[in-house]
């Protein structure tokens, strides 16, 4: 099986045939994970869809879930309880048991089962390493910063140092997170509302939003980052659509 | 053979090196109970709570080497609420007042505190061995009294336990005098050391052979210490991000090539991928490698290193690895015995977790493998059963599928056939943590096949009383089993309540047992206790994934002595067999029915 890289996890077949992908390519016009960068307002995402692999996970056109079908663009269902659903919705060959999963929204005590010590000697060894390699310029060649999705069940590390600029930050945070777009034809809340805002934490501790300054200022002064449900970031992030700003 | 003068007798027995052969020489005639007890040397007490500490030190008064487990495995992942108990005190202070002929305290998930470890280390002049795990309780003032009043100290090995940090003077304690330290580990002690005085402890101590340093040990520090110890077998480093001078790495490398005798390195903490080079003159003589506490190192650093470890037996690791990494261990790793992926939780863009494949080629490549633990995102079947198929001799067996229920990733069904085929090929089973999908059907398979099975962890699985009773009616060697969100009720807890006092212990968490069907179990079987938890508070170890759980604390705190709620479920069940009746220790959340 094959779908590689950080996908896996969903358990997904091998990508159908090129041909497939263009279709699918169509169903993702209006893609569900849209992180509403300032200037993002149109998301022409052909080149971004055509090259990521979710693409190949997602069902063919003709699948009884059409995402050009959905009036309004539907966000990422983003719940930890969709999110263990995503193996049964985005294939439409497997069928997957479907088994109902508890209805919490919060990460589940005491699982995965790992050592309290384990989790903390990891969580100093990451602060320790996004810290100083937010703060230090020379030396190390990797940045390291969590990122976090509201309603993802886990978190991912990016390392800053592999992106030039926000569009490949967008277009590898889209990879990565589409996972959690699943939600099928049973709507999650949050499709309705829309975009998905992505914020960051500065060294000061402060949430900022992800696109007005310079890019390198930003590398260099993010220390985390996290994908706001668009009804939470009310008042912090307009809607990139009323937003013309060209960012580089 | 009770025509022998007891001094054979004692002689016989000293060839019985397992406590249960012992154990089972004492219940043969009273002669044999008595030589036995008295020449004792090693007592193993499972769980605190079993027996008393009292009775244990006035029966074996000559031991010299005590273990005691506390807390039930499942206080690993939070599941046991604070001040459950699995206090150290009494077995410290009654081994104190009737066996001062002590050398050794071994103690896994206990409540140590300071106070402890000064009686620990002023009642017992020959005390040598001390083993901490995961336990909780002390400061590094504990410590101190330990280095500075047991002279003979051999071993001091300090494994993830919460230690508080008082400052670095602990290790000035040891005197100048001590010179018998064989093995040294404080890899878990949080700050700073002085590196002058460790330097002088590993200098005056000719015997180490065996030293974990903490990730506050810098990389010019750890060089020092290795030039007097060539004769180290087990490293565990400080950390290797010191920035980048190629002097300190490069006198590290010729400090590490002086121990010929290293076979087994940890640590790695805060690793730059710069440090892993300077550490491949070694690779080649490990059969121990510890690389779990790296999220730093990717899949490049870490097969670079792997690949040269031809004589690995043991590795852990993060999932960074990867799949492609773990071929790369498989096809390099031919002795390899025991191995642990944990997950990472990130990933670095651009690889990928493990999946079923990279079991599948560690099976292929590693016939040896006995004992696994592995973290992964998915699993199916069919690889399953080609592991089983490919690695007869797991003894130990944890497989831990990220996404709790989650399905065989290519055919969409239960595990069962895949773990049925684990239990069946695997025939001297003796501990299996499963996860994912899982049906009845699996527990049907493990109580015909795991006959040698002796730890079982389950999670989320199971549709109904009769998964369970497959298991308590057909693993016969059950000591241990563990239960949790798994829909299990009073049915599968008195069908077989006989079993319970050939087990050690039965944990059931969030499952559908119910308050009256402990009571049953408890007025049927006295020889157990029947502890029952609930957090009265809601607090914050108990999140929203029960439903039923505030309902449940309302009715059980107000209405639990007018026994009103029978049916109300239990949230947490601990069930052991003992003969020191109801603790008195118990916190108020635990009720002793």
């Amino acid at each position: 099986m094959s779908p590689p890289l950080e996908l896996d996890y969903i358990g997904l077949s091998p990508p159908p045939a090129a041909a497939a992908a263009a279709d699918a390519d169509d169903d993702l016009k209006g893609t569900e994970l849209r992180l509403g960068l300032p200037g993002s307002g149109s998301p022409d995402r052909r080149v971004a869809a055509a090259t990521t692999t979710t693409l190949d996970l997602l069902p063919a056109k003709g699948a009884k879930r059409g995402f050009s079908d959905e009036a309004p663009p539907p966000s990422p269902a983003a719940t930890a309880g969709k999110g263990k659903k995503v193996a049964e919705e985005e294939e439409d060959d497997k069928k997957v048991t479907a088994t109902p999963q508890p209805a919490a929204k919060a990460q589940v005590v005491g699982w995965p089962p790992i050592r309290s010590y384990r989790k903390n000697t990891m969580a100093t060894t990451q602060l320790k390493g996004s810290k100083e390699d937010a703060e230090a310029k020379q030396g190390q060649g990797f940045l390291y910063v969590k990122v976090s999705m509201d309603g993802a069940p886990y978190l991912r590390k990016i390392d800053l140092k592999t992106y030039k600029n926000y569009k490949d930050l967008s277009t590898a945070l889209e990879k990565m997170f589409s996972g959690f777009n699943a939600g099928k034809d049973g709507l999650s809340d949050y499709r309705k509302d829309g975009e998905y805002v992505l914020t960051y934490e500065d060294k000061d501790g402060d949430w900022m939003l992800v696109g007005d300054v310079p890019w390198e200022m930003f590398a260099d002064s993010c220390r985390r980052l996290r994908i706001m449900k668009g009804s939470d970031a009310i008042g912090l992030a307009p809607r990139a659509a009323d937003k013309s700003k060209n960012r580089n | 053979m009770t025509y022998f003068p007891e001094e054979v007798v004692e002689h016989i027995f000293s060839f019985l090196p397992s406590h249960s052969d012992r154990n089972t020489v004492s219940l043969v005639c009273k002669v044999w109970y008595e030589v036995e007890r008295l020449s004792r040397r090693a007592v193993f007490v499972g769980n605190c709570y079993a027996v008393r500490p009292e009775r244990v030190v006035l029966r074996f008064p000559n031991v010299k080497a005590l273990t005691v487990k506390g807390k039930p495995h499942f206080a690993d992942f939070n599941l046991v609420p604070p001040d459950w108990g699995g206090y150290a005190g009494p077995w410290i202070e009654a081994a104190a007042r009737s066996c001062v002929g002590l050398e050794e305290l071994r103690m896994k998930r206990m409540v140590v505190s300071d106070e402890n470890l000064e009686l620990l280390a002023r009642s017992f002049p020959r005390f040598k061995v001390l083993v901490l795990i995961s336990c909780e309780g002390f400061s590094t003032d504990g410590l101190a009294a330990i280095a500075s009043h047991c002279k003979l100290l051999r071993e001091l090995d300090l494994q993830e336990n919460d230690v508080e940090d008082r400052g670095p003077r602990w290790l000035s304690f040891f005197p100048d005098s001590c010179t018998s330290l064989v093995s040294l580990n404080f890899a878990c002690i949080k700050g700073e050391v002085n590196s002058g005085a460790l330097e002088r402890l590993v200098a005056r101590s000719p015997n180490l052979r065996s030293l974990r340093l903490n990730r506050s040990v810098s990389v010019d520090t750890l060089s020092k210490i290795l030039v007097r110890t060539p004769n180290l077998e087990d490293l565990g480093t400080g950390n290797l991000t010191d920035e980048f001078q190629a002097e300190s790495y490069a006198r590290l490398t010729s400090a590490l090539e002086k121990c010929k005798m290293l076979r087994s390195l940890s640590g790695f903490w805060d690793a730059s991928p710069i440090c892993v080079p300077y550490i491949y003159p070694l690779c080649h003589q490990l059969t121990g490698l510890n690389l779990s506490y790296t999220p730093t190192l990717d899949y490049s650093d870490l097969t670079k290193m792997v690949s040269r470890c031809v004589k690995l037996q043991r590795l852990w690791v993060l999932d960074c690895i990867s799949d492609k990494g773990l071929q790369v261990v498989a096809s390099s790793c031919k002795d390899l015995q025991e191995l642990r992926v944990f997950p990472s939780d990130f990933y670095v863009a651009g690889a990928s977790a493990v999946t079923e494949e990279g079991l599948v080629a560690i099976s292929s490549g590693c016939p040896k493998l006995s004992s696994l633990l592995y973290f992964c995102h998915q699993m199916t079947n069919e690889a399953l059963i080609t592991v089983a198929k490919n690695c007869p001799n797991f003894i130990r067996f944890r497989l831990c599928i990220l996404e709790p229920k989650k399905p065989d990733a290519m055919t969409g069904q239960p595990l069962d056939e895949g773990f049925g085929a684990i239990v069946r090929e695997c025939k001297g089973l003796r501990r299996l943590s499963m996860s994912g999908l899982l049906t009845d059907k699996v527990f049907m398979y493990i109580g015909k096949y795991a006959k040698y099975l002796e730890m079982l962890s389950i999670a989320f699985a199971g549709d109904s009383d009769k998964g369970m009773m497959d298991v308590m009616n057909g693993c016969k060697n059950l000591r241990k089993l563990e239960i949790r969100d798994s829909p299990f009720g009073d049915v599968a807890l008195l069908g077989n309540v006989a079993k319970y006092e050939t087990m050690r212990s039965l944990w059931m968490s969030s499952c559908n047992v119910t308050l009256k069907g402990c009571q049953v179990l408890a007025s049927k079987m006295p020889m157990l206790n029947v502890e029952i938890m609930n957090e009265l508070d809601g607090s914050s170890e108990m999140e929203e994934n029960h439903a039923d759980l505030s309902k449940v604390d309302k009715l059980y705190v107000s209405e639990m002595e007018e026994n009103h709620t029978d049916l109300s479920k239990v949230d947490k069940l601990y069930v052991y067999r003992t003969t020191a009746g109801a603790r008195d220790d118990a916190p108020n959340f635990v009720k002793i029915l």
